[in-house]
Formats: structure tokens, sequence, C-alpha cells
């Protein structure tokens, strides 16, 4: 049972909801810190992020570089609009492909839920199209991953 | 029954994903996507061949007009995609948990 949720919204929005067994203050930091932002935003398996910049300040820099060890590298940057600590964060981002794709608004809420936290991550989209684009960007890392499994998958057949 | 293979191939490339999202709104030409991609008719062809080869898009005939429409399993596509991306989200924030529970420790 996944404790994640994951929908589109209207035609621009796409709303992201977790749980977690820790309070707002740890979860917010966990979002701006450099040191920990690098130990767990890191997509599919096998990617590191050895650029992590995160100016936690209205319009302080954001630059996220990953790294596959294999040649394969994706950036996105941004700027922070607005940071409520420990509760709300508002920045913009735009993923390099290298072009840079249009502007994703995003706002972070971390609400107290019980001992832990909620966290909603509310995307905004130009248009629909950047919309899709955007999915399917995330998704062609994700499959990725799924060509990883499959290659880890045949080398243990292979030993077996 | 599609070919995987033949689909992720044919999504691997921006352009054919970005006409995947114009026709996700409706049906449209050849001519009425060189606009706003920018590219030429034949390049347009193409990437509708490579396409329609792959089973997600399937094309009418219309007088003189051949419009393109999404098929009923690339939203199938699609939906898998979200599927992976939820995946891929889901691999963060289970980290995320780890690190929350050392931060938990160390105060």
């Amino acid at each position: 049972m996944s404790k994640l949720t994951l929908q589109t919204e209207g035609e621009t929005h796409v709303v992201v909801t977790r749980k977690f067994a820790a309070p707002p203050k740890l979860v917010y930091r966990a979002h701006t810190e450099p040191a920990l932002i690098q130990k767990w935003l890191l997509g599919p398996e096998g990617w590191t992020m050895p650029v992590c910049i995160n100016e936690a300040r209205p319009g302080g820099k954001i630059r996220y570089e990953w790294d596959d060890g294999k040649g394969n590298r994706f950036y996105v940057t941004g700027e922070f609009v607005e940071l409520v600590p420990f509760g709300r964060l508002v920045h913009i981002e735009r993923m390099h492909m290298p072009d840079p794709t249009p502007n994703n608004h995003v706002e972070t809420t971390f609400a107290p839920d019980g001992s832990g936290t909620l966290m909603t991550m509310r995307m905004t989209l130009p248009d629909v199209t950047t919309r899709t684009m955007m999915l399917s960007t995330g998704m062609e890392r994700g499959m990725e991953a799924r060509h990883a499994r499959l290659e880890a998958f045949v080398a243990s057949s292979a030993i077996a | 029954m599609l070919s995987l293979d033949a689909s992720f191939a044919a999504l691997a490339d921006p352009t054919r994903r970005a006409i995947l999202a114009r026709l996700a709104l409706g049906e449209a030409t050849v001519n009425e996507l060189v606009e706003p991609f920018e590219m030429t008719q034949p390049a347009i062809s193409r990437h509708l061949k490579v396409l329609e080869g792959a089973g997600l898009i399937v094309r009418r005939v219309d007088g003189t007009r051949r419009p393109c429409r999404l098929a009923p399993s690339a939203m199938t596509e699609i939906d898998q995609w979200l599927g992976m991306l939820r995946q891929a989200l889901a691999a963060n924030y289970n980290r995320l948990d780890d690190v929350l529970a050392d931060m938990k420790t160390e105060n």
C-alpha cells in the first residue's frame, strides 16, 4: 500500500501527496538543506546528485544536477519565490533537456499530521501540452529504472 | 497486442511525445501539426509513420484529408508512464523516510 498519491488536476496541475513519520520541521529541512537533499532526491536507482544548490531564501537559486555514472546528465534550475519555515515552500523550476522547458510553478506545504507530516506538492504548468511533456520526461527517467532492473534480472539469471 | 519495445522506441523521441501530447487534445492533420512544431511536412510525416507503426495513433480517411488521433492503446501507454513516474517519486520518498529517521536519531 503506497503512501504516495499523484494526480492531475484540471488541465495544468499535478498534485502529489505523501505522509512522513517526522514533524514538519524535519521534512522542511530535508527539502532545503543540500547535504540532506543529495541523499534522497535521486530518481531511479543508479543516479546521484553531484551538484546541489539550494539557496533557501526568497529569490534564492536552485540547481540540481543528476548523473547516472554512464555519461548521462540531467539538470534542473529554479528560484525560490516564498518560504514560510517550516510549513510552506514556493519555487519555480525548469528542466534542461538541454533546452529549458517552460516554468513549473511548485507550491509545497508541510502540515502537521498526528506526530508526522502531510506533504502536498502542487505543480502548475503553463498549459496542458507542457504538463504532458513534463510527465512523459519523468516517465522516461522511470523507464531507465525499468531497464536497470531488467539488466539486474538477466545478470542474476546468468549466475543462477 | 502492442509491441512494448516498438512503443517505447516511438516514445523515446521528444517530438513524437509532443505530437502525442497535441493529439491528446483532439484530431489533427499533418498540416495542422507542421505549424506548431516548426518542422517540414515530410519530417512530421516520418514521425507520424513511426507512431502509427507502434500502434500509438490511428489515421482515418476524410476526403483528401487523413487526420490522426490517439489510438485507445496510447492512453494505456500514458497510464503506464504515469505509473513509472509514480515509482520514481515513490523511490525518492522512501529514501527520504530513511533520511528523516536518521535526523530524528541525531536530535
